[in-house]
């Protein structure tokens, strides 16, 4: 397989994931296309590791998995804490922050 | 034409020495005692008064001792220079706070402690019920060391101090009684008037450093001989400015009339005696100048005439004992002035009716005074009348001034007037003819002040009861009518005043067209009758206001619509400038800058709108400008 494919592919994964965090309401359906969007980037980073021959794209793969980690426990405790206060998951509901 | 001094009885200015080193305490003591009273008021309730007169009487003392010691000096040998203190040294300018002493100052410093003391003294009993009279006595005594100050100054500058020096201790006594509004006013237009006139002066001591590069007189006359024509001219000019506002000469004569709104002892020291006499002690000391240039002699002759006929009319139809006094300051200042244009021939003669005229006015002023005093405070001359019996000494006293302001002899105005009219008679026929028509409207106006305040029937207000005045009064108003009838004869006999000041100011025999006694003659009876003229005219007199009167008198009431010229050529066009001026001030300065605040507040309304508070919309913008960015590399890379 060209590795071209693989990059096309993970801008199509990214893409769904921009997507779906623009469009979709539920707090938790964005989070996951924001995985989506890191996963895509995992995978970019895993295919040019294997086009350059070298563990560095594999070693940056690791880390944006523990980032990723990272970001989805504080992410859904702060979704959770939200869910507790106002009984809805949308991400329309709080827009107090406006002008 | 220019006249220069004669070498040979010109002055040579020596350093002081001995007593004469010692002239600045002559400033200091009345200075001293302004301070005190001023800053210790509360403690020195009591003694403030006493301490003001005592201060100033040591001040005439000492300076009657220099005086004396200058009579024992050689004529040429009399003047003096104190240095004090170095004042401003920077780069080109050296000004040094130092006094000359010399023939002219001394006649000032003589005639102002004198006068001075004398009304301190009156001051007593006039002002014997006011309860701020300790700050009177502080005010006068910080007048007397202003005019000191400027007659004993050795340069323009320091002479300028104490000309403002003057003008400060004229402010605060014209609105001594605070409480008063017009008096406040009156303070207020003096200070305004004057300022003009100060403006000439600082501006002549400007062109001075242009010309000469310093200040001092001796520097000044010396430069003047060589010195361009324009310089002698314009300095002469702008001295002229400067003396007009100091002695409510035209055009800026509207602040006098005004003035009379202080007490009396104000205005017999200040407005009649001596600061309105400050404007003729600049023109004579600045004789040099005026000798190099014929034009500004001839500016000070038309300024002095027509302030001598101006003032004269405007005495004649005033009602009020003080605004026509006031008329008459104007008057009589306007004759000096005219004598000092004259030259040479008139320097020594203006001085000698400057001092005549101080001791002269200052007894009918304090005459006025004690004629207030009597009829509860009331100065309309149409309820006076019948004081003569009741009022002995302010009466007689009264009279010897009366007597030597119309020119009687032997009384002091006499002599002072016939020396002036000679003067102007060998200049010019009109010269002349104005200064005796002038001496004739003296007589006619002070005729019709003697005839309404004493001789007439009585026409009093209810419940005044006229009674002579305290001692503290009628005493200085004794001492100064005895200067009025004998200085005149005292100060030319064998013509000792001529030869005094001859070495300051230089002099030449005037050479009258006709002889002394024709003059004389015409004289004395231009002067009888103006009196038969007044006698015949106001032997009766209305207790009101007779309104069908005469343009004249109605424009003469008015000042000779000097305020209304003021106020129509300055102060229309001031108000209409200040009220464009604020206009612009709050339309354009102010709106171009809430104006920017308006923009700025319009694009921020504008950019807020980006905030709407939606995450998605966040999320949107993001992606967005990764893509500009994704875009504008990729277009790099191409």
């Amino acid at each position: 397989m060209s590795p071209e494919a693989y990059l096309i592919l993970s801008a199509i994964i990214f893409s769904i994931g921009a997507m779906g965090v623009m469009l979709r309401r539920n707090a938790i359906v964005a989070f996951m296309s924001v995985e989506l969007m890191l996963n895509a980037g995992n995978l970019a980073f895993v295919s040019a590791s294997n086009t350059w021959g070298n563990l560095t794209g594999q070693v940056s793969a690791f880390f944006v998995m523990v980032i990723a980690a990272c970001e989805v426990v504080i992410g859904l405790a702060i979704i959770v804490t939200i869910f507790r206060s106002r009984r809805s998951a949308s991400v329309d509901e709080p827009s107090l922050l406006r002008w | 034409m220019n006249l220069s001094l004669p070498q040979a009885e010109a002055l040579v200015l020596q350093s002081a020495s001995g007593l004469f080193s010692l002239t600045w305490i002559l400033i200091a003591l009345p200075l001293f005692g302004a301070f005190l009273i001023l800053t210790f008021g509360k403690q020195l309730k009591k003694v403030g008064p006493y301490l003001a007169i005592l201060l100033s009487g040591a001040s005439f003392l000492f300076g009657f001792t220099l005086f004396l010691q200058m009579l024992s000096q050689p004529e040429t040998e009399r003047g003096f220079l104190v240095p004090v203190y170095t004042w401003i040294s920077s780069g080109a300018l050296n000004v040094s706070f130092g006094l000359q002493l010399d023939q002219l100052s001394m006649a000032f410093v003589l005639l102002i402690t004198f006068v001075g003391t004398m009304i301190h003294i009156y001051s007593l009993g006039y002002m014997e019920h006011d309860e701020n009279r300790g700050r009177f006595f502080g005010f006068l005594n910080l007048f007397v060391a202003a005019m000191l100050l400027l007659v004993l100054a050795d340069n323009y500058l320091l002479l300028y101090v104490g000309w403002e020096g003057v003008g400060l201790a004229s402010y605060l006594l014209i609105g001594f009684w605070q409480k008063k509004p017009s008096a406040a006013t009156a303070a207020k237009k003096a200070f305004v008037v004057n300022r003009v006139g100060d403006f000439g002066l600082s501006l002549a001591i400007m062109t001075m450093f242009l010309a000469f590069g310093t200040f001092t007189f001796s520097a000044v006359n010396a430069g003047i001989q060589n010195a361009q024509d324009w310089v002698a001219l314009t300095i002469g000019l702008l001295l002229l400015l400067a003396a007009a506002g100091k002695s409510a000469q035209f055009p800026l004569q509207s602040w006098l009339l005004d003035a009379m709104e202080g007490p009396t002892p104000v205005s017999a020291l200040i407005h009649a005696a001596t600061m309105v006499t400050a404007g003729v002690y600049l023109i004579v000391r600045s004789a040099t100048i005026f000798n190099a240039s014929e034009a500004a002699r001839n500016a000070v002759i038309i300024v002095g005439a027509i302030s001598l006929l101006a003032g004269a009319i405007i005495g004649a139809a005033k009602e009020d004992i003080k605004k026509s006094l006031a008329g008459s300051t104007m008057s009589q200042i306007g004759f000096m002035v005219v004598a000092a244009g004259l030259g040479p021939v008139g320097y020594v003669f203006a001085i000698l009716h400057l001092i005549t005229h101080g001791f002269f006015k200052a007894v009918l002023f304090l005459g006025a005074g004690s004629v207030m005093h009597a009829t509860n405070d009331n100065v309309n001359m149409r309820r006076y009348g019948g004081l003569s019996k009741l009022m002995v000494f302010t009466f007689g006293t009264f009279l010897i001034g009366y007597l030597a302001i119309i020119g009687i002899p032997p009384f002091a105005g006499f002599y002072s007037k016939e020396y002036i009219l000679e003067a102007a008679f060998s200049h010019s026929i009109w010269v002349g003819l104005i200064t005796l028509f002038g001496a004739g409207l003296t007589a006619f106006y002070m005729t019709r002040m003697v005839i309404w305040t004493f001789l007439t029937p009585a026409r009093w207000e209810e419940g005044v009861h006229p009674h002579e005045s305290p001692k503290t009064m009628t005493f200085p108003m004794i001492v100064l009518a005895f200067g009025s009838a004998v200085i005149g004869f005292a100060l030319t006999y064998n013509h000792i005043f001529e030869h005094w000041l001859e070495p300051v100011t230089g002099f030449e025999e005037p050479e009258a067209p006709i002889s002394i006694t024709a003059l004389t003659t015409i004289a004395l009876s231009v002067v009888a009758a103006g009196v038969l003229l007044a006698i015949y005219r106001y032997r009766a007199v209305d207790r009101e206001t007779p309104q069908n009167v005469t343009f004249l008198t109605q424009a003469a009431r008015q000042d000779l619509f000097g305020d209304l010229a003021n106020e129509t050529l300055l102060m229309k066009p001031g108000q209409v400038l200040t009220r464009r001026l604020v206009a612009i001030d709050e339309k354009a300065i102010d709106g171009t800058f809430t104006g920017l605040a308006k923009a700025i507040w319009a694009t921020s309304r504008l950019l807020r709108q980006t905030s709407t508070g939606y995450v998605r919309s966040y999320a949107a913008y993001i992606v967005g400008g990764i893509l500009l960015i994704m875009f504008l590399l990729l277009i790099a890379r191409l």
